[in-house]
């Protein structure tokens, strides 16, 4: 087996060190009932890296990639142009291989970047302080309500309607065990958020407001007019962003008064995926709030020499100290995933995150445009940066599924997302981005005339 | 003793002729080979960018109003510097790749690249979690055979995939157990954890709404059976064990613990963190669990990444597997593997589900290699796994408890990791000093004083991936820095003396916390 390197030599030599007889001996705490006499029976046995390899690229294959078709899928993952080097940095032996930097004087490399790391994410939301990562966005979200709770001191978080679905959904999950009161509501197919009714909802008992920017359908709300409402009420922002390119062109959710800003960082370095590994960013605008956040956090300090270094802190809110009063039960994070959105948010720097973030909307626009000519087709959008609702007369999710099989991508029908709601199947979430061709459109626009025909 | 170095430095060198300290002072703070690095905010102004993107002149606006006025204040740096920046900074890393990694209970074993071949292959990194299903077959295909695979080794009944870690994993099995206590209208309150347990334990339950209790070990280092017999009643909803457990040895009693729980109507919750000692040889299935999570990260090699993304899909019995969350794959007769979510739950019979733990379908990048490990090895591979894990671990308790205390080295062998103490080191040195002292042989440190029971603990997992002669040379270090803590050597309080940095002053990095960058010419 060729990632193990003991031979029956060794085997031998060791056992006679240790002074067992087998290796069966080092065994004897097992009941000899419950001890596996052989290999399990019908599984197959070991194979040979080419022949692996084979497996998988016959599974691969069996998959339709982005890149070999036109593609228009978002609602939570976007599909961006990722640099190679950024690839060759995380597959560096050094990070991809290392462990939870608990020995700091061993692990600088990390610490840095998850330094770096956490002030990129400070600034790219506007907050004061974000955390090395999360799981992903939708578990940030939770996070991030259980966070309000624990400030507020109150049960009771309302949803914005136009929340991710899923990200609602994690969040009821979630919450039905921890008895939180979840007040939810479906998205309305209007082109501009319903910011009145959602700012209704808020009352005394609310502990947080969760509000998708740019929402599930692509709009974007006025944060601030929603954050004023929350405060005067004693509420919380929770400002949720699944598309972070987005914010190198619309404003960041701290300086619109956020008080937590929670996002999905899949579209910066980290690729598609198939849903996961994704990253979680977490961020809090007033630095008070550092010791109620989830998750771990790198902070500067000196060694004994003094010079400058970094290490884990803050852990006295984390498990392994506070166990059963935690402020989460997370422990392993997103480190690498942290990385490569770091890597790549290093190369984009200010000018190329603006310039990737202007590209985007222009090309989203021309496309927005181009399928608004076809019969039948509308956009819903007032506002949008690189994804819009497209609204068509019939299920979207059967056209999805048509073009699928004619090799066209085009996009997360509202079906998908909301199964049971017939008044949303007509809605179909079309996003655009820097690998958007205008051919890409032009099929889809010719392919929806068709369908819709 | 002194550890043999091919180097050629030698290890009665002290720090103070090592030329290390004694030679010039450089004006760049480098040490050759050992560089310094700014960080990015020092590096690079917000002018530079490392891509190459089109500047778009007066391009629609239909931001609604909410277009970024100020600047985000991010630098950027050519693909040359960045490179270098990174490149610099993985040099003050240890990692698996440069050594043994010996830390106990997280399996640092070898990461095998084929492993990140398959995960690239673009029909799993390049598809989108929404793309119709009829476009991704493969990957759920994927899914779906790693699951078999996790089922059959653990002889349980079903498994749930989209946790996202071990503790996400504990979560998703203890919230199981809750949806199935209170299908049956007995909502209990109580979870039950030894002292030895992972700090994510206790803070599991809790998260999910319960009270957490202690449950005491006995003389050798396991669960006191008569103890636990005595608490179970009709308010405990579960008890959580890890087993192997945290002190690296094997839960004699597990069968017996389980048919007790289960008698008082409780649900048993395995810790599967230390699979990786039984993984081919023992079913968890077997032995009356109920619940356990797999870090793919520890058992199943895919890489830590300086702390994640991991991958906990939890096993589940034929009680829990109904409240099992959503997504998940299921195969039908004609072999197609299909995904179910809430729309189609009642098609597969799957109507009892808590929830949806994540947004998507749990770490299909961690899944691909951990199915390209498990196929490489097979079930013959995965059990001498087991058994070559579990010796090189007794091959370290055996070469060390003459020097280091194994408390309870006398109860018989461990499993794959070996535990000490520090019972006999001299006046004012601890376990933290013979780790930062392993530093400077070239070792990262063990995992210490973890699990609490022990004073001072020592953790050592040395995994299988380790050669007998890798092995050697780390017993002699690790001798020769508990000989010198035996003889009162008070140069270890310094250690380490050769890192990239000396020992960091965390009590000031906690007292006064900077956790962003902020520019000291504009304060």
């Amino acid at each position: 087996m060729r990632y193990l390197p003991l031979t029956d030599a060794d085997r031998g030599a060791m056992l006679a060190k240790i002074g067992a007889s087998s290796i069966d001996d080092l065994f004897v705490d097992v009941p000899q009932e419950a001890r596996l006499s052989g290999p399990i029976e019908g599984l197959p046995l070991h194979a040979s890296e080419m022949a692996v390899e084979q497996h998988m690229r016959r599974l691969s294959k069996k998959n339709l990639a982005a890149a070999d078709a036109p593609f228009f899928l978002g609602a939570g993952a976007y599909r961006h142009h990722v640099p190679a080097s950024v690839d060759h940095v995380i597959q560096r032996g050094e990070f991809l291989t290392a462990y939870t930097p608990y020995q700091p004087e061993i692990a600088q490399g990390t610490l840095q970047m998850l330094f770096e790391f956490q002030s990129q994410v400070a600034r790219l939301y506007g907050c004061a302080v974000a955390n090395a990562s999360m799981y992903d966005g939708s578990t940030a979200c939770w996070e991030a309500v259980a966070m309000a709770g624990r400030v507020t001191r109150r049960k009771r978080a309302v949803l914005s309607g136009a929340l991710h679905p899923h990200y609602a959904e994690v969040v009821r999950t979630m919450a039905k065990f921890t008895e939180d009161e979840i007040a939810d509501a479906l998205p309305s197919l209007q082109g501009t958020p319903d910011n009145a009714g959602l700012i209704a909802r808020i009352d005394d008992e609310t502990s947080c407001v969760v509000v998708q920017y740019p929402d599930i359908l692509g709009r974007i709300p006025d944060l601030a007019v929603i954050a004023e409402a929350a405060h005067a009420k004693g509420a919380l922002l929770i400002a949720v962003n699944t598309e972070p390119v987005a914010l190198g062109a619309i404003k960041a959710p701290g300086e619109l008064g956020a008080d937590i800003v929670v996002g999905e960082g899949q579209a910066i370095g980290v690729g598609l995926q198939f849903g996961g590994p994704y990253l979680g960013l977490f961020a809090v605008r007033d630095p008070k709030h550092v010791r109620q956040m989830p998750g771990r956090l790198c902070g500067e300090t000196v060694d004994a020499e003094g010079k400058r270094g970094f290490v884990l802190t803050l852990s006295t809110r984390e498990q392994h100290i506070r166990r059963e009063k935690a402020t989460s039960n997370i422990c392993t994070n997103s480190g690498l995933c942290a990385l490569a959105f770091s890597v790549h948010m290093t190369l984009l720097g200010e000018e190329g995150l603006r310039r990737l973030a202007a590209w985007n909307h222009a090309l989203a626009c021309k496309a927005a445009d181009r399928l608004a000519q076809v019969p039948g087709v509308r956009v819903l959008n007032d506002s949008f940066f690189n994804e819009f609702t497209l609204v068509i007369d019939g299920d979207a999710r059967e056209i999805v599924r048509k073009l699928a099989d004619g090799g066209i991508l085009a996009g997360v029908s509202l079906g998908r997302l909301y199964p049971a709601e017939d008044a949303l199947k007509g809605g179909l979430l079309v996003a655009v981005t820097e690998t958007t061709t205008e051919e890409d459109v032009e099929t889809l626009a010719s392919a929806l005339q068709e369908a819709l025909a | 003793m002194n550890a043999p170095n091919k180097s050629g430095w030698k290890p009665e060198m002290t720090a103070a002729d090592d030329g290390m300290h004694s030679g010039p002072q450089t004006v760049t703070g480098n040490r050759a080979l050992m560089l310094e690095e700014p960080l990015i905010f020092e590096l690079a102004g917000t002018d530079t960018t490392g891509v190459d993107l089109p500047e778009i002149e007066n391009g629609a606006n239909r931001l609604g109003g909410m277009e970024r006025t100020a600047p985000v204040g991010l630098p950027g740096l050519s693909e040359p510097e960045t490179v270098r920046h990174y490149t610099r900074l993985s040099r003050q890393n240890y990692a698996i790749d440069l050594g043994l990694f010996p830390l106990g209970s997280c399996t640092m074993k070898h990461n095998p690249r084929l492993n990140e071949k398959v995960a690239r292959m673009p029909g799993f990194a390049d598809v989108h979690p929404l793309q119709p299903v009829s476009t991704v077959r493969g990957a759920l295909e994927v899914i779906n055979e790693l699951a078999f695979w996790l089922i059959d080794l653990t002889g349980m009944h079903g498994v749930a995939m989209s946790p996202k870690a071990g503790a996400h994993g504990e979560l998703c099995g203890i919230l199981c157990i809750r949806a199935a206590l209170e299908a049956r209208g007995d909502p209990r309150e109580v979870i039950l954890v030894p002292e030895s347990a992972h700090g994510t334990n206790p803070a599991t339950a809790a998260f999910a709404g319960y009270r957490v209790e202690n449950i005491p070990a006995n003389a050798d280092g396991r669960v006191d059976l008569e103890a636990l017999k005595a608490r179970l009643g009709p308010d405990v909803a579960a008890v959580m064990i890890t087993n192997p457990n945290t002190c690296g040895l094997f839960e004699r009693d597990m069968k017996a613990i389980s048919d007790a729980v289960h008698a008082a109507g409780g649900f048993v919750y395995c810790d599967g963190a230390n699979f990786n000692a039984i993984v081919g040889k023992v079913r968890p299935g077997d032995l009356g669990v109920d619940a356990m999570h797999i870090n793919l990260h520890k058992t199943f090699s895919t890489p830590h990444g300086g702390g994640g993304p991991g991958s906990g899909p939890v096993v589940l019995s034929e009680a829990l597997s109904p409240y099992g969350p959503l997504p998940f794959t299921a195969r039908t007769a004609d072999g197609v593997v299909h995904l179910v979510e809430e729309e189609n739950a009642a098609e597969f019979d799957h109507t009892r589900a808590f929830g949806r733990m994540t947004a998507f379908h749990g770490q299909m990048g961690m899944f691909t290699r951990a199915l390209a490990y498990i196929l490489s090895h097979g079930a013959d591979g995965l059990r001498q796994v087991a058994e070559d894990a579990v010796l090189n671990a007794n091959y370290i308790l055996r070469s060390l408890d003459d020097l280091l205390e194994a408390p309870f080295g006398e109860s018989g062998p461990c499993m794959h990791e070996a535990l000490f103490g520090d019972r006999g080191f001299g006046e004012g040195l601890s376990t933290l000093d013979l780790a930062k002292s392993l530093i400077d042989e070239g070792y990262h440190p063990m995992t210490m004083y973890f699990p609490l029971v022990v004073h001072g603990a020592m953790l050592i997992e040395p995994t299988e991936t380790e050669s007998k002669a890798g092995l050697d040379q780390f017993i002699a270090a690790l001798r020769n820095v508990a000989e010198r803590a035996r003889a009162s050597d008070a140069s270890m309080k310094q250690a380490p003396y050769y890192a990239p940095r000396r020992r960091l002053d965390e009590t000031l990095a906690a007292r006064k916390p900077v956790l962003a960058w902020s520019d000291p010419n504009s304060a």
